[in-house]
C-alpha cells in the first residue's frame, strides 16, 4: 500500500467521550497515540459560541452537528421475513460526526447504572427463578460489577464535572439524592443544577404517591470549575440550548470542553481529522491486528500501522467495523450461533402528555439534564413477582429547553395542525405542556440483531448495518407498566389532560420518537460464545483489539449511557496500561 | 473546518476524483485555531431583488399555502406576510434543498410505513412536482390557480392532503407532500429571522419565547410567574 503513515503504539478509531478518555490515559502513561476522526475539527470558541448556538433551524431542525445519512446510515427491518431499507432521513440514530464525537451534542444526563444492570442474569435467577424470563430474552451477566467500575465513575464524574446529589455513601442513605443508587464514595463535585417550576410539580407530585424524586446527576456545572486535568468550565446559564447543540459556556461537558484541551497539549497525541477508517488490517495468522486503513477527506486510502487498536466509534460503527474487519463470528440468527450483531437493542420508551390548565412553565429555561426523577420502578428497585418481566424505567420530566419549531405538534391530542385553533391551542401549550418520559430498560432477543445488509452501501461500496428488531414481549410489559406510573404521577401534578404513551405498543420503528440510545452487538462478557469481548472490553478473537462504547453493553439500563461508557472506558485504559502492554495477550484465559 | 464544507463535500462523493489531492487534517501540538474564524450559518445569496430557487408563481402559491396555515388573526401576523416563502425559497436552494444530507444511493422500494420515506425526491424536487400537481388539481376541479381559490377552497384541499385522500397523481405522495410543506412552512414562521421569515419575531413574540438569549440565571428562580422577555435573533447579535 503506498501511502502509510509511521507506526504508533496505539490508533483510536473515534474521537468522542470513549476515544478522548483512552487517548488522555494512554498519553498520559507515555503511548505515542494517533486518533482517527471521521468528522472534522470542532471547538466552542469557533463552530458554537453563544452568538452561533442559539440557533434551532440550524442545529436541532437540520442537525447540523450530526453524522449525515449521506455518510453513513443503516437500513432496517422489523423481522428476518422482511427486506430492509435504508433509513434515508434523520432518524433517532443519532451520531456524532465531529471531534468530541455524540459528546458534543448530547443532552448531558450522566447516570450510574444500578448494580442489578451488570448482572441482570444472577439477580433475576437468585430473586425470581429462570421463569421470570420471557422466550427468546437474552440476559446475561457483564463480567464487570457495579463495584468494579466504581472507582471510574468518580473518576469521569470529576472529569466531566458532573452536578448532583449522592443519594447513598458509603453505605448510607442520604437525604435528597436517589435512595436507589449503588453505593457511592463520594459526593457528586458539583452540587444540583437549579430546580424549575416543572421539576417542583413533579417533585410535589411524586412525593404525594410516597415515591422517592431526586436531581438527575447532570453534565452540566451548576458552578464554576476546574476538572483534574485543569480544564476550567464555566457556570451553566439555563439557556437550554444543550441537546443537538454544542455549548458557548464551557459548561455542558463534553470531549471538547473537559478533555481535549489538555490532550492537544501532548506532543506524543495527534489526530487524523475528515478520516473514515474502513477497517482493522489483521496479522497474517489473524490473532493480532496490523493497524488500520482509512479514507483520508479526498478519498484517498492510507495504512496507519499500531501495536494496539481501540474502536472507540459509535455502537453501530463499532459492529460494522468488527464485521468489515472479520474479527470475531458474526451472529446467526437461524442457528442463534455466533456472536457479532448478537444482543442488539435499544431503549423502551413510554410516559404521559400532560397539558396544565393555567401554568407558566417558563421551559425555554433549562438544560439538557435539567430534571427530576423517580428510580421507585427502575431495575429491580420493586418486585417483579408475578409481572412478567423484568427491568423498568427512570420516570422523569425535563427542563432541558422548550423550543419554537420543535414544540409545534406538542398540543392536546384533538388539536388541528395548522389554521388559527392551533396556533391559540400551542400558544398555550408552550407554557402549558410538557410530558414524563419513561427511559425504560431494554433485553434484546435472540430474533433482533446486526448484520451487513447484503444490498445497501455506502458511498465507499462498504455494505451498511442491517438492523432487524422489534421490542420483544419483556420489554413490552414492562412499557405498559411503566406507563401506567406515569399516569398516576401526571395527575398528582395537577395536569388537566394527562395521556400516556407508549413506544412499545406499536413495531419499532427509527422515525418514531423514543431515545437514541442503541446498545449492544458486539457485547462483552464471561463466555466467547455469547460475547465478542471479555470484561476488559477485549476481543476474544484479537487480543490487540478493544472496542469501546454502547456496543459492550448486553442489556440496557433505564438511564443514558454516557458515564457507564466513560467508566468502562477508563477501566479498560488501565487493565491496558497496567496489564496488557506487558501480556500483549488475551487479559482472560478461556477455559477449554 | 467549516461545517458547509462538508455538505459541499458530501455531495461531491460521487465526483470526488475532480477534487485537489490534498491530506486529511493532521492536528497535533495544540488546538488549531485559527483568529477571526467563526463557524456561521450557510444563507444562499439570493439573487438581486429575486428568488433563490422558486419561479415567482411558485413563490406566490408557497405564500398562499403558508397564510392558510398559518392564518393572520389576534395572535400574529399571518404565514405569508411573516416570510415563510422567502425562507422556503432560500431553504430549496440551499443544502436542505438539494436533500444533501439524504441517503440517496441505492434502489428505491416502497416499503413498510415504519421504514420510513423511499422518495428519490429532494426537498426541492418535492415542491416544485408538488406545486404542479396542486395547480394541476385545481385547474382541473375549479378552472383555477390555488392562488385563485377562496380561503375555504384551499382549506378543503389542504385538509385533503393531510389526510391522504387527495390524490395528486403518480409522481407525488400526497402526505409526504403536505407534512414537507407543513413543517417547511412551521419552519419559516419560527426559525430565527436571519433565515428570512419570523418577521419581527412575530412568532415568538406569539409563544413569549425569547429567542437567541443565552442566560436566564436571574430569572430561573422565578417560578411559576409570566417573564415578558423581549426577544431577541441572531441578526441582534451581529452575526
Amino acid at each position: 500500500m503506498a501511502n502509510v503513515r509511521p507506526k504508533v503504539d496505539a490508533v483510536i478509531v473515534g474521537l468522542g467521550w470513549c476515544g478522548s478518555l483512552m487517548a488522555e490515559e494512554l498519553t498520559r502513561a507515555g503511548l505515542n497515540v494517533v486518533a482517527i476522526e471521521r468528522g472534522p475539527w470542532f471547538e466552542t470558541s469557533t463552530d458554537f459560541p453563544p452568538s452561533v448556538d442559539t440557533d434551532e433551524l440550524r442545529w436541532d431542525t437540520r442537525r447540523s452537528m450530526l453524522l449525515p445519512p449521506a455518510i453513513e446510515t443503516t437500513t432496517f427491518r422489523n423481522n428476518r421475513s422482511q427486506t430492509a431499507l435504508p433509513t434515508r432521513d434523520w432518524s433517532l440514530n443519532e451520531l456524532g460526526y465531529n471531534v468530541g464525537g455524540s459528546g458534543t451534542h448530547w443532552a448531558g444526563m450522566a447516570w450510574r447504572f444500578l448494580p442489578f444492570d451488570f448482572e441482570p442474569y444472577s439477580y433475576t435467577l437468585k430473586r425470581y427463578g429462570k421463569q421470570q424470563l420471557t422466550d427468546g430474552l437474552i440476559v446475561q451477566d457483564w463480567g464487570v460489577t457495579y463495584d468494579d467500575l466504581e472507582p471510574f465513575y468518580d473518576r469521569f464524574e470529576k472529569i466531566a464535572g458532573v452536578s448532583g446529589k449522592a443519594g447513598v455513601l458509603n453505605g448510607k442513605q442520604v437525604e435528597g439524592g436517589n435512595i436507589f443508587e449503588g453505593s457511592r464514595k463520594n459526593e457528586f463535585p458539583l452540587p444540583p443544577l437549579a430546580t424549575t417550576r416543572l421539576t417542583d410539580l413533579f417533585t410535589e407530585g411524586s412525593k404525594k404517591l410516597g415515591l422517592h424524586p431526586f436531581m438527575v446527576p447532570a453534565g452540566q456545572a451548576s458552578q464554576a470549575y476546574t476538572n483534574p486535568l485543569g480544564v476550567r468550565m464555566g457556570p451553566c446559564t439555563y439557556c437550554g440550548y444543550c441537546l443537538y447543540y454544542g455549548c458557548g459556556n464551557f459548561s455542558k461537558s463534553s470531549p471538547n470542553a473537559c478533555v481535549i484541551p489538555a490532550l492537544m497539549q501532548r506532543s506524543n497525541f495527534t489526530v487524523l481529522t475528515d478520516s473514515a477508517v474502513l477497517r482493522a488490517t489483521l496479522a497474517e495468522d489473524g490473532k493480532t491486528a496490523t493497524g488500520v486503513t482509512y479514507l483520508d477527506r479526498n478519498r484517498k486510502e492510507w495504512h496507519q500501522p499500531a501495536d494496539i487498536v481501540i474502536f472507540s466509534a459509535f455502537q453501530m460503527q463499532n459492529v460494522r467495523l468488527l464485521l468489515l474487519s472479520k474479527i470475531g463470528k458474526p451472529y446467526d440468527p437461524a442457528s442463534r450461533s455466533g456472536v457479532v450483531g448478537r444482543a442488539y437493542s435499544f431503549q423502551t420508551v413510554s410516559g404521559a402528555n400532560l397539558f396544565f390548565e393555567d401554568e407558566q412553565l417558563n421551559q425555554y429555561i433549562g438544560a439538557g439534564a435539567l430534571s427530576v426523577q423517580v428510580d421507585d420502578y427502575n431495575g429491580d428497585n420493586f418486585d417483579h413477582r408475578g409481572k412478567g418481566f423484568i427491568g423498568g424505567a427512570g420516570i422523569l420530566v425535563v427542563a432541558r429547553g422548550a423550543r419554537p419549531i420543535g414544540n409545534a405538534d406538542a398540543v392536546p391530542p384533538g388539536t388541528p395542525r395548522w389554521g388559527s385553533d392551533w396556533k391559540k391551542a400551542y400558544t398555550h401549550a408552550f407554557q402549558n405542556g410538557t410530558f414524563i418520559f419513561n427511559q425504560g430498560t431494554s433485553f434484546s432477543h435472540d430474533e433482533c440483531y446486526l448484520d451487513l445488509d447484503p444490498e445497501y452501501k455506502d458511498a465507499n461500496g462498504d455494505p451498511l448495518i442491517r438492523v432487524t428488531f422489534d421490542y420483544n414481549e419483556n420489554d413490552r410489559r414492562m412499557a405498559r407498566f411503566t406507563e401506567d406510573k406515569a399516569v398516576e404521577i401526571g395527575k398528582a401534578m395537577g395536569a388537566k389532560i394527562v395521556n400516556g404513551f407508549d413506544s412499545a405498543a406499536t413495531n419499532y420503528g427509527p422515525y418514531l420518537p423514543a431515545s437514541d440510545h442503541t446498545i449492544g452487538g458486539a457485547v462483552m462478557g464471561t463466555d466467547p460464545k455469547t460475547s465478542v469481548l471479555n470484561r476488559y472490553q477485549q476481543s476474544w478473537d484479537v487480543h490487540n483489539v478493544f472496542v469501546l462504547g454502547a456496543s459492550s453493553f448486553p442489556n440496557n439500563a433505564g438511564y443514558n449511557p454516557t458515564s457507564t461508557i466513560a467508566a468502562l472506558s477508563l477501566w479498560t485504559a488501565k487493565a491496558i496500561i497496567e496489564q496488557y502492554l506487558s501480556k500483549r495477550g488475551p487479559l482472560v484465559e478461556v477455559s477449554a | 473546518m467549516q461545517r458547509r464544507e462538508f455538505l459541499s463535500s458530501a455531495l461531491a462523493l460521487a465526483a470526488a476524483s475532480t477534487l485537489p489531492a490534498a491530506r486529511a487534517e493532521v492536528v497535533s501540538g495544540g488546538q488549531p485555531w485559527e483568529p477571526g474564524q467563526a463557524n456561521l450559518p450557510a444563507l444562499p445569496a439570493p439573487r438581486q431583488g429575486g428568488l433563490a430557487y422558486f419561479t415567482q408563481a411558485e413563490f406566490d402559491t408557497a405564500g398562499a399555502l403558508a397564510d392558510r396555515l398559518i392564518p393572520a388573526d389576534e395572535l400574529s401576523i399571518g404565514g405569508k406576510e411573516a416570510g415563510c416563502a422567502t425562507f422556503i425559497d432560500r431553504q430549496l436552494a440551499g443544502d436542505y434543498g438539494r436533500g444533501a444530507t439524504l441517503y440517496r444511493l441505492g434502489r428505491f422500494v416502497k416499503g413498510t410505513p415504519e421504514q420510513g420515506t423511499q422518495s428519490p425526491l429532494t426537498p426541492a424536487e418535492r415542491w416544485r412536482k408538488g406545486l404542479v400537481a396542486i395547480d394541476a388539481y385545481c385547474q382541473k376541479t375549479f378552472s383555477k390557480t390555488f392562488v385563485q381559490l377562496d380561503g375555504a377552497q384551499q382549506d378543503e384541499l389542504l385538509r385533503g392532503m393531510e389526510s391522504g385522500k387527495l390524490e395528486l397523481g403518480s409522481e407525488v405522495e400526497t402526505r409526504e407532500l403536505f407534512e414537507q410543506i407543513l413543517a417547511n412552512v412551521r419552519e419559516g414562521f419560527f426559525a430565527d429571522p436571519i433565515y428570512g421569515g419570523n418577521k419581527d419575531m412575530a412568532s415568538w413574540k406569539m409563544i413569549g419565547f425569547p429567542g437567541a438569549r443565552y442566560d436566564f440565571r436571574d430569572v430561573i428562580g422565578k417560578k411559576g410567574q409570566k417573564l415578558t422577555i423581549i426577544p431577541t435573533s441572531l441578526i441582534d447579535n451581529t452575526l
